[in-house]
């Protein structure tokens, strides 16, 4: 359902503005895009999930933000700043918890149903993109730990040709990656995952015949 | 006539008909802010955050110059693992890894060369050898010298190296004949403890330097770095890069593509090709997580594992079931 006002007059259709906020409108229209009411089965504890990932990630980005502000090494020599990178470590941590029961709660309600596949997939490489941004951090501390990790992790990339493009042991490439790149791809898959999710909606569960097992026909499954 | 597809419980769902709820998504959203910030704040007030400091090739000479003199002669006579690594770093023949036939690290080429008797040891030698009268005519003697000369000295030295000991300020290497190359490395190991041999040398950075590629190597090749990171449970058989320095949780989301280093084949007939063979692996999987919702049999396990009638027992309930 769309909105009166978001319909052009007649005259302006075929404008591509007005085409793509009409486009937008129907696919999300505002009652779709912030619900006030929601499926009566979703009531588990593992719907909150997706909602923690989500916060974590919010305290990633301001955290790393805050690092940013004073360059990558003033957490060695500040007492501010190892707090502030002991929050960014934390919410990694808290994020990843967080997200891997997230997914694994979606696996087993096998949540791509119903034409859900892109929610599905924009998860899962949002999953894929958020390690490799982990990792660009570890290997971006500027420590012990970001050197025995990069020298470690050098063999792997270099035996499949990646680390010929993508040097682990070259910190500006890697700091790059890790405050701009990733952080960007992730936050655009992010915002598209949230997009899909409100587009199709939670995936309802499992219909069951009258034996209680899960119903195999669409007759069944009404 | 169009032909409707047949319905799959895997795949398809009826759309719901049931019951709304009022359910409040900012709130939601607001709440889960709070109490993720409170845990994460209680958490890095408690445990805070590791910071190792990093080894230095001053620090890595001073406290084993030994380990330090004994790379410094395997970059020089090209035995060290840097220098017989392949590409990306240089084209040692057979030493790219192999997925069956096809070697995609040789197909990458060398794109960050490095020529570890030059980037090492000759060039930073050469750069203080205008205030050094020995090493100068040390480098000179070395320098004109054939290949099958400078390899015998190199041996020798490599061999007596081992046997050497640090005392008073100075490399002691048994008595042998060496030509040159004590000097060299002896010189080199004087000019690393100043802290003159440091990774804008050894990197050839200009003044704003970030790439570590050839200091990060010269430190790797040594022990003296593996020594500290198998005592800080970080060795590559000990679940390594997983791990974090201290006991902190580190990447345990890459428990999976450590996990395969431990396991036969790859810890045992497979290990010479273990990094390009683990990756492959966890590239296919990482695509079939990706599209388990096209991938039958996969997308059924949800279905068979019942784990759904725990997540939504409340909703079965309610139906009578």
């Amino acid at each position: 359902m769309t909105t009166e006002q978001s319909m052009p007059l007649e005259e302006d259709a075929a404008q591509w503005t007005a085409k793509v906020r009409t486009a937008a409108a129907r696919a999300l229209p505002p009652e779709k895009l912030l619900p006030d009411r929601q499926p009566a089965y979703l009531s588990s504890a593992i719907y909150v999930f997706g909602a923690l990932t989500l916060a974590a990630l919010v305290i990633v980005i301001g955290t790393g933000c805050i690092l940013a502000l004073e360059g990558p090494t003033w957490w060695h020599v500040s007492s501010v700043g190892l707090f502030i990178n002991s929050l960014h470590l934390w919410s990694v941590e808290a994020m990843f918890f967080f997200m891997v029961i997230h997914l694994w709660g979606k696996f087993f309600m096998a949540a791509w149903r119903g034409n859900r596949q892109l929610t599905w997939i924009t998860g899962a490489v949002t999953f894929a993109t958020s390690v490799a941004a982990a990792f660009t951090g570890y290997v971006s501390q500027t420590n012990f730990d970001s050197q025995w990790i990069s020298t470690q992790a050098k063999d792997g990339l270099n035996a499949t040709g990646i680390g010929a493009f993508f040097n682990v042991l070259n910190f500006g490439q890697m700091l790059m990656w890790h405050i701009v790149l990733l952080p960007l791809v992730v936050g655009l898959l992010t915002g598209l995952h949230l997009l899909m999710v409100r587009r199709r909606g939670i995936v309802p569960p499992f219909a069951l015949d009258a034996d209680g097992k899960v119903a195999r026909t669409a007759e069944e499954a009404r | 006539m169009t032909k409707t597809r047949r319905f799959n419980p895997d795949r398809d769902v009826s759309p719901w008909s049931g019951p709304l709820r009022p359910y409040d998504l900012l709130k939601e959203v607001t709440v889960a802010f709070i109490v993720v910030a409170v845990l994460v704040v209680g958490l890095a007030v408690v445990f805070g955050s590791p910071d190792d400091k990093a080894v230095t090739i001053k620090s890595w000479s001073t406290q084993d110059a030994v380990d330090f003199a004994t790379t410094a002669i395997t970059e020089l006579d090209g035995t060290s693992a840097t220098a017989t690594y392949g590409p990306p770093y240089n084209n040692t023949p057979d030493a790219a890894q192999k997925i069956g036939p096809i070697s995609l690290q040789q197909l990458a080429g060398v794109r960050q060369p490095v020529n570890t008797a030059q980037d090492f040891v000759l060039g930073p030698l050469a750069s203080i050898a205008p205030q050094n009268a020995a090493l100068s005519s040390a480098l000179a003697t070395f320098n004109a010298a054939d290949e099958a000369t400078k390899a015998k000295w190199e041996a020798s030295y490599e061999k007596a190296v081992a046997k050497a000991e640090f005392a008073n300020g100075h490399l002691v290497v048994p008595p042998g004949a060496y030509g040159p190359v004590a000097v060299m490395i002896s010189s080199l190991t004087a000019m690393a403890q100043s802290g003159a041999l440091d990774t804008s040398m050894v990197d050839q950075a200009h003044f704003y330097g970030t790439n570590y590629t050839k200091s990060l190597l010269f430190v790797a090749d040594g022990t003296h770095l593996e020594t500290l990171a198998t005592n800080q449970h970080l060795g590559g058989d000990q679940w390594g890069m997983m791990n974090e320095t201290g006991n902190y949780p580190g990447q345990a989301w890459l428990w999976l593509y450590t996990m395969w280093y431990q396991v036969w084949p790859f810890n045992g007939p497979w290990g010479a090709n273990a990094d390009a063979l683990v990756w492959a692996l966890m590239m296919g999987l990482t695509l079939a997580l990706i599209l388990v919702p096209f991938i039958p049999g996969l997308r059924s396990v949800p279905r068979w594992t019942r784990v759904y009638r725990i997540i939504w027992r409340e909703h079965y309930r309610s139906e009578g079931h």
